[in-house]
């Protein structure tokens, strides 16, 4: 099985986010770059199918800042190959992120005859479309997303995954390989891979770089950030202040008002 | 005088019988001792030879003195009499072998020799008081934790025979030749006898417990050399194999053990009776010996809170808390780790916190002092106060921190903090065994700690404390780091800080692990906390002695285990309110504080016992105290 | 032909979803906004009396394809396709839910349409339409132009209220004939979660724990709230995740929709794939340690501490209580 998992940064939200003076952007000066929670689970799942049936994994990321650490985190978790995009435009969007990506797939050896694309289900600045969709279309690939589990099958090229549902309902369905899959979470949660050996990584491995040039289609999005801002925080919550005890007794009040005790 | 070497029994001279009896003990006594020093040599190498002289000290205090024994006195003093008893025995049991052996030999029986004789009666005697003594203690007055086992009971008798047989020999001498005979014979069959077993035994103690003390670690952290962790026997150093040989299995570790007073899954006797059944296993080779996963329990790894009271007791110089961290840095390294603990060292590898926090908030707990802190990034101080996770980031401690700042401005110390550039100093990323992240943290506050300018290292917590001055080469050493408490003593003795409101209470005070066990820091805070006019009331296990409140070795990162009945800070709490008039529970430690108020709270104890970190006592009798807040946001 | 805006219907197990009568409420005011008519497009196999709910939109379009019984995102796309070879509207609006999502992304992808996600409203300034999008996880909002039509939006739950949706009126039906390849997935069954005690949606009080109980040690003190209030536990996604509760006790994206008369929300931020769970609860109160915790902006009343700590102080409140009244 030849697995590409596709891993995206974000900003973290653990710090505060600023936003930058032309009002449309985030001001990542002092802001971090984190990998998105369901690539993580993408990339998971994809060792996990690796490490049951064999195969490869090749993780590709655009160039980010702190997406070196992230690939060299996957190598060391048990990646095979690890290909960063260089070059592309700052604030590049979900979309034009895709339509790269999807071309570096198609055109590099090695990922070209991928039976699975991985990546996560949605990031949290997927504005203009998701990544696994996107993909599945520049790809002509079929697509599934919010899947939680993954059996692939070497011999029938059939994979059998596990979307879904509202009201934890989840459903089994077949799909033809290869294919394009968005995870929602990985079947075990992302491992832990001890400092040392990413260090070790660091020293023994090295990531493979390809450039940009050329795939970028600036304007795909088709939209336009007018302004962005913050929502004021507890703009709609009466916060109860004081001791615990005077909080929890100004609530009891409130609750007998309305009875609801 | 019958001369038992050269009577005739069936026609054959003694000594040959004694002969066949020698050849055949050392045979089976040889034959595993061997085994035992094979297995150990297969192991990792460690030198033990460092410090010759502050070892023989050791050896002297330890071995001949027993001091570590003389703990449990009434115990500890029997076993030097019989300690003392058996090298006197000892020694006469070579010399008669020889004679014995080799009749020949121009030289008396040792209870021929002049005050010999009187010597071997008199410590019969007592011997065999002791063992009485002893034998009372173990099977009518058993002390928690202490196995009845059928090894122990032959042992004893064993014991008691050799001393029994040779008080009878003597007795017997002048009146009944041949019955002293006999009793020649009994006397020096069972020892050989009990030379031949002593290696099944846990015995075994006997030879190797000398050995132990002698290689036994300087360091006082527990820490093991640097490694890639442990699982199969070789994958250990010697010294840790050779833990399990020495162990007597007196449960003086369990007795002290916070993880077995609460029922967790780790018992250091079971430990180290699992090493010691390690190093006995002699297949062949034909698999190697996975001590970690078939022998002993990730759960049981898991349950330490790295307090070192099991190292701090152990009359062998055992290294518990060092075969358990080999055993984490595996685990880490294979990735199988909890859930939890993968998420603060993820947090602590990111954030340089274990909170998860954003670094730019580490300062926020400094606003609204009133006064600005120093950056010594940018000025130089005189004492660089590393502040700690804790004591920044939880809105439980933050008033403690805030209260420390207040006194330390109030006193004219000249003192500056290290602002967004602190990480977490990484003690207890060593003691879950993620060595590769505490050189990453350790990289990190390095560089942070060389563009500042300071004389000294000063905080509140003393995990900081400890990682700082024992783990950070360079860094400590030399009196450059100081806990609070230290710094606080020193200010009182300066008279800077004058006290307008005395403390006229009774208060107990609970020594941090870190602070007291580890680093010998117990006078400094009573000093202070006398100062406070306040009166102390000693915990029943106080200073080394003291009960850990569980928080240590990761465990505050820890899921919680159901089942529990009662955990140990809860114990601990339940000690302080049995203090009579004691409501207020001392302590110098972030970590403590929190664990302290939790448990006060799921025992019931809250109106009857409070717990208040030392500096803001200070605060409040120097007259600084700020209304209280009680929970405050981030 | 007059203009067109359209509401993707979604239904799922013989039922139109409540966020269908969320965007058609917002379809109508923007159709109306422009002088548009608003259509229903209902893609699915033997669902055609659905249509008769849909009264809100002018008109509803029908296909009807053994194919479209179940949504797979690229049948659905495709239906789409073939049905904007005849007609243009001005935009489509798209639930984003676990059942449709993705769809509306492939559409965009396929015919290069501008495709907005993580819409909470779509306004109108200066004649021009713009969408109120979150992102971040609900700590960034913004206001979005776009190129192109149709301009395809992904709805986020809760934009307007359901009731605003719903209408008496039968909507007049279009058929629409598609023909759809075989795609490449199929759906194999179904697996159903096992049956909880208690059905959390008919539940008038809720006690919700989230990351913020730390342990399953502690649900104990929700379920005392829960029982003192007559109500019951549910949970966000990392404490079911955790094995803590069952699925059944799910509330948000994959899990139940609530609307109780009470939602109290402890140690919950408030992402927004819980509060599109929730978040139409008449009385909701959150604790929080976090003040900027994005829970705050949707509960009416808000205590910033430690779950661990209002619990029982909270539990402790409303036994005084009721021992005060008892004896009153």
């Amino acid at each position: 099985m030849n697995i590409v998992v596709v891993l995206r940064m974000v900003p973290d939200v653990v710090e505060e986010l600023e936003i930058a003076p032309d009002g449309k952007s985030l001001d990542l000066e002092f802001g971090r770059m984190v990998l998105s929670e369901s690539d993580d689970h993408a990339l998971e799942q994809a060792l996990l199918i690796k490490e049951r049936m064999g195969g490869t994994v090749t993780a590709v990321a655009l160039e980010a800042p702190e997406v070196d650490e992230v690939l060299f985190s996957a190598l060391a978790k048990g990646a095979d190959r690890t290909l960063k995009i260089t070059g592309p435009k700052e604030g590049v969007t979900t979309r034009e992120a895709a339509h790269i990506i999807a071309q570096v797939i198609a055109s590099e050896p090695g990922l070209r005859g991928a039976d699975l694309v991985l990546t996560g289900t949605q990031a949290i600045n997927d504005l203009d479309g998701l990544m696994a969709p996107l993909l599945s279309q520049e790809l002509s690939l079929p697509f599934l997303g919010i899947v939680t589990g993954l059996l692939p099958d070497f011999a029938t090229r059939i994979a059998s995954a596990t979307k879904e549902y509202p009201r934890g309902v989840r459903a089994e369905f077949e799909v033809a390989l290869p294919a394009v899959f968005g995870i929602q979470a990985a079947e075990k949660p992302p491992r832990y891979v001890p400092v040392a050996k990413v260090r070790a990584v660091m020293k023994s491995q090295k990531i493979d770089c390809v450039p940009s040039a050329g795939m970028e289609e600036p304007g795909l999005s088709l939209l336009q950030v007018l302004e962005i801002t913050k929502p004021e925080p507890s703009a709609h919550s009466e916060i109860l202040e004081g001791s615990v005890q005077q909080a929890a007794c100004a609530l009891c009040g409130i609750l007998a008002e309305r009875g609801l005790l | 005088m019958l001369d038992p070497a050269i009577t005739s029994y069936l026609g054959v001279p003694g000594y040959a019988y004694l002969w066949a009896l020698t050849l055949l003990s050392f045979t089976l006594f040889g034959h595993k001792v061997l085994r035992y020093v094979a297995v150990l040599r297969e192991a990792r190498k460690e030198n033990r030879w460092d410090k010759p002289g502050r070892r023989l000290r050791l050896f002297v205090a330890n071995v001949l003195g027993q001091r570590r024994l003389l703990a449990e006195p009434v115990a500890g003093a029997a076993h030097f009499i019989i300690l003392w008893a058996f090298v006197l025995y000892a020694l006469s049991f070579a010399w008669n072998l020889v004679r014995g052996l080799l009749p020949f030999l121009p030289i008396p029986w040792a209870d021929d020799i002049p005050g010999v004789g009187l010597a071997l009666e008199l410590f019969a005697v007592l011997g065999l008081a002791a063992l009485a003594v002893v034998a009372v203690r173990r099977y009518i007055f058993t002390p928690p934790r202490l196995e009845r086992s059928f090894d122990a009971t032959i042992i004893l008798a064993l014991i008691t025979l050799v001393l029994v047989s040779s008080l009878s020999m003597q007795v017997t001498k002048v009146r009944t030749p041949e019955l002293s005979l006999a009793f020649w014979w009994v006397h020096m069959v069972t020892v050989l006898g009990f030379l031949a077993y002593l290696p099944y035994s846990k015995h075994l103690h006997l030879l190797a417990a000398p050995f132990g003390v002698f290689f036994a670690s300087l360091q006082n952290t527990g820490m093991p050399a640097a490694s890639e962790g442990a699982e199969l026997r070789q994958d250990f150093t010697w010294r840790q194999l050779f833990s399990g040989l020495a162990c007597a299995e007196c449960g003086r570790c369990d007795r002290v053990c916070p993880s077995v007073g609460s029922g967790y899954a780790l018992s250091p006797k079971v430990l180290m009776r699992q090493v010691k059944e390690a190093v006995r296993i002699s297949d062949g080779h034909k698999k190697p010996v996975r001590l970690l996963g078939d022998m002993v329990k990730p759960e049981e790894i898991w349950a330490c809170t790295t307090c070192y009271a099991c190292m701090e007791r152990c009359p062998v110089f055992n290294e518990h808390l060092s075969v358990l961290l080999e055993m984490r840095r595996h685990l880490v390294s294979q990735g199988q780790v909890e859930h939890r603990i993968q998420e603060t060292l993820t947090h602590l590898t990111r954030y340089g916190n274990s909170f998860g926090a954003s670094p730019r908030a580490r300062p926020k707990w400094t606003q609204g002092l009133g006064f600005r802190i120093k950056d010594a990034r940018k000025e130089p101080v005189e004492y660089l106060w590393f502040v700690g996770d804790y004591a920044s980031y939880d809105s439980r401690v933050m008033p403690a921190t805030r209260a420390m700042a207040r006194v330390l401005e109030f006193a004219g110390v000249n003192f500056g903090i290290l602002y967004e550039d602190e990480q977490n100093a990484g003690n207890d990323v060593r003691r879950i065994g993620e060595e590769g992240l505490f050189e990453l943290l350790l990289e990190k506050n390095r560089k942070s700690l060389a563009s500042a300018r300071f004389q000294q290292i000063v905080t509140t917590d003393p995990h900081t404390y400890h990682v700082l001055k024992n783990e950070y080469p360079s860094v400590g050493g030399d009196g450059r780091v100081l806990h609070s408490t230290e710094l606080l003593a020193k200010l009182f003795r300066a008279g800077k800080l004058p006290v307008r409101h005395s403390l006229r209470l009774a208060v107990t005070y609970h020594d941090a692990c870190y602070l007291g066990r580890y680093n010998g820091v117990v006078e400094a805070p009573r000093r202070v906390i006398d100062e406070l006019g306040a009166t102390l009331k000693e915990l029943p296990r106080n200073r080394n002695n003291a009960y850990c409140c569980g928080a240590g070795g990761g465990r505050i990162w820890m899921e919680d285990v159901p089942g529990i009945s009662e955990r140990p800070a809860e114990n601990r709490v339940r000690e302080a309110a049995g203090l009579e008039g004691v409501r207020t529970l001392v302590v110098a430690c972030p970590k403590d504080l929190v664990m302290f108020q939790d448990a006060i709270k799921t025992t019931a104890l809250e109106g009857k016992l409070v717990v208040k970190e030392l500096s803001e006592l200070v605060a409040q009798a120097v007259g600084l105290a700020e209304r209280s807040e009680s929970h405050v946001a981030a | 032909m007059s203009a067109e805006y359209w509401v993707v219907v979604e239904h799922w197990k013989g039922q139109v979803s409540q966020i269908t009568y969320e965007a058609l409420a917002l379809g109508r005011e923007v159709a109306d906004q422009l002088g548009a008519s608003l259509c229903a497009v209902l893609l699915g196999h033997n669902a055609r009396e659905l249509a008769a709910t849909l009264g809100k939109a002018d008109s509803v379009v029908y296909a009807d394809d053994p194919l479209l019984s179940e949504v797979v995102a690229e049948t659905y796309a495709e239906a789409l396709v073939q049905l904007l070879k005849e007609r243009k509207p001005k935009g489509i609006i798209f639930p984003l839910t676990n059942i449709t999502l993705g769809a509306g992304t492939l559409l965009g992808a396929r015919l290069n349409l501008p495709v907005v996600n993580f819409c909470t409203d779509i306004q109108f300034a200066n004649e021009a339409v713009e969408a109120r999008c979150v992102l971040y996880g609900g700590k960034i909002e913004s206001r979005v132009a776009a190129e192109g039509e149709p301009i395809i939006f992904g709805l986020w739950p809760g934009a307007r209220p359901a009731e605003k949706g719903l209408s008496d009126r039968r909507p007049p039906i279009e058929e629409f004939a598609v023909n759809l390849p075989a795609p490449a997935i199929h759906l194999k069954k179904f697996i159903e979660p096992e049956a909880g005690d208690v059905d959390i949606t008919q539940q008038e009080i809720l006690v919700a724990v989230g990351r913020g109980i730390q342990s399953q040690e502690n649900l104990h003190l929700a379920e005392t709230l829960a029982k003192q209030l007559r109500g019951a536990v549910c949970a966000s996604r990392p404490v079911i995740d955790q094995g803590w509760l069952p699925l059944s006790r799910q509330v948000g994206k994959s899990g139940a929709t609530v609307k109780p008369k009470l939602y109290l929300a402890l140690g919950i931020s408030g992402a927004p794939e819980h509060t599109e769970g929730m978040k139409a609860s008449a009385l909701i109160v959150a604790v929080n340690t976090d003040r900027s915790a994005p829970i705050f902006n949707i509960a009416q009343y808000g205590i910033v501490a430690d779950v661990l700590e209002v619990l029982p102080a909270l539990s402790e409140a409303i036994e005084s209580r009721k021992g005060v009244s008892s004896h009153a």
